[in-house]
């Protein structure tokens, strides 16, 4: 029911764990519903230096989460800010339709953890 | 993949090879449509009248309360609607358990719409029907009572004797959903007061399709599939001789082979049960401690999530099942789970494991290697977990 892009980024995910000093961090979904994912952002000058994540959930939850990192690491926040859930799905390869609220998910934590850091820095 | 150890025979189980080399003659040789008066359909009524018989030996019932279908849930509505229209006049309420199959749930729902009144028995911790609640529901207006033999997911075995006594000095009639108990637990409709009971081939290692529905002589309840005579005029459609001859085939070596089974399983359970816990903290067992099916074990892993589970299992050659929202295909985890007083955070991470027929030491050992692997995985992964590691919970 998975693409090989769900299953290699559900067996190999990129960028699991914290940042202790982040600069951001984001945190979605909750526990009663089966998904939560919290990213962690390390932001330079106001590029995407280094990006963490954490979650609770399915595979489908555990593979969006890897994506979302892979594909706003390095890039500008304004940048990172146009993650759309449809871009994590395109590049999963797609998504069960039952799965697609995984990937929006991984937009709205990317979002919250890119709020939270501009609003530490007051931007 | 290398190594594949099945542990989810309560999803279904292989057929046997005993019961497949009966059922392979039927499909060519003993062809014929048993309602046909020459010798080919003669031939296939026999096959029938003696799976029948089969069928009556292993729930001490009679032959002729025995009435195949398409398998449990056919049969769950068959029991329901059957009974619930045959005795409208009586009255329209029925009871049943909170911890039903949705055979039987969906189709109470049903009912209800229909204007029957349904109670949904509440369970205990460990998935038990209390007789009090059962005994306080009961109005003038009861027709039926249906409570499970052994619950799917947890494995709790319902007090049937005494549900049978309760249904009896009422003069309600008793159904209960039998598919995962027979071939599992001994059953004798006569001593224990059953008037209806489903069950299902394919597990206890007969075929998939077919199932049957005891009812005892007298009981008033009305056709569910409309057609032919078959059946004795109470299931139309002809019959699936190969099926059934299977599901005879089957009943027969799981109730002459039972005390034995049981043994076997029961004793890979424990180590299974007992490892697990002894190997990974924050863990629950869920169900009743004694009174369970013998191959049944469902756990849940606190902070983490039943699908990533089974798929890392799945990895590992294990295949097994999760009553976790994410494979139930609903946005809830699994009602029984609920019932049980589990908050959902927890029942998201449930896992089934049930065990076999050809379940070895050794694969209860493949479990126990791998599995705490997989779960400290998923929980260094999870943002649940790093709040509590270190500390207690």
């Amino acid at each position: 029911m998975y693409s090989e892009k769900v299953m290699e980024h559900f067996t190999t995910p990129r960028n699991v764990g914290e940042i202790k000093d982040a600069d951001g961090i984001g945190e979605v979904g909750n526990a009663k519903c089966g998904d939560i994912m919290k990213i962690y952002l390390k932001i330079e000058n106001d590029i995407i230096k280094d990006v963490k994540f954490k979650t609770f959930g399915c595979g489908a939850a555990i593979a969006t989460s890897s994506i979302a990192t892979e594909l706003i690491k390095g890039k500008t926040v304004e940048e990172a800010l146009k993650l759309t859930n449809k871009a994590v799905v395109e590049a999963l390869d797609g998504l069960p339709p039952q799965k697609i609220h995984c990937s929006v998910l991984a937009e709205e934590a990317v979002k919250a953890a890119i709020e939270d850091y501009k609003k530490k820095h007051n931007k | 993949m290398n190594k594949r150890i099945y542990l989810d025979h309560s999803a279904t189980t292989y057929t046997k090879p005993e019961v497949l080399e009966e059922m392979l003659p039927v499909f060519n040789e003993y062809f014929g449509n048993p309602s046909s008066i020459y010798s080919y359909g003669r031939e296939a009524k026999r096959l029938v009248d003696k799976a029948r018989d089969r069928v009556a030996k292993a729930l001490n019932a009679l032959p002729e309360e025995i009435f195949f279908t398409a398998g449990g849930s056919e049969a769950d509505n068959w029991a329901l609607r059957g009974v619930a229209y045959a005795n409208k006049e009586r009255g329209n309420h029925i009871i049943t358990s909170k911890i039903e199959h949705h055979a039987i749930l969906h189709t109470c729902q049903q009912l209800e719409k229909e204007g029957f009144k349904v109670t949904y028995l509440p369970v205990d911790k460990y998935g038990m029907v209390s007789l009090e609640d059962l005994k306080n529901s009961i109005t003038d207006e009861t027709i039926l009572i249906s409570i499970m033999y052994a619950n799917n997911e947890i494995g709790t075995i319902q007090p049937i004797d005494e549900i049978g006594k309760i249904a009896k000095e009422s003069k309600i009639y008793f159904h209960t959903d039998a598919v995962q108990a027979v071939g599992n637990i001994k059953i004798d409709v006569k001593e224990q007061n059953i008037d209806l009971l489903s069950l299902s081939a394919h597990k206890f290692y007969g075929p998939k399709g077919v199932g049957a529905l005891y009812i005892k002589k007298g009981t008033r309840i009305t056709n569910l599939i409309t057609g032919g005579g078959q059946e004795r005029g109470r299931r139309a459609g002809t019959e699936n001789v190969p099926g059934i001859v299977g599901l005879g085939k089957a009943i027969e070596l799981a109730t002459e082979n039972i005390d034995s089974y049981n043994e076997k399983l029961l004793k890979l359970r424990t180590k299974l049960i007992n490892g697990i816990m002894e190997r990974i903290p924050y863990t629950l067992v869920n169900g009743h401690p004694e009174k369970r099916l013998p191959g049944n074990a469902n756990f849940c892993f606190k902070y983490i999530e039943g699908e990533s589970l089974l798929l890392n299992l799945d990895m590992k050659g294990i295949a097994a099942s999760s009553g976790s929202a994410c494979t139930s295909g609903s946005l809830d985890p699994s009602h029984v789970l609920l019932a049980i007083g589990l908050p959902h955070e927890i029942a998201h991470g449930s896992l089934r494991l049930t065990l076999g027929e050809e379940n070895t030491e050794e694969d209860i050992d493949y479990v126990l290697e791998v599995l705490p692997e997989i779960v400290q995985r998923l929980r260094d992964m999870s943002p649940l977990y790093e709040k509590v590691k270190g500390g207690n919970q």
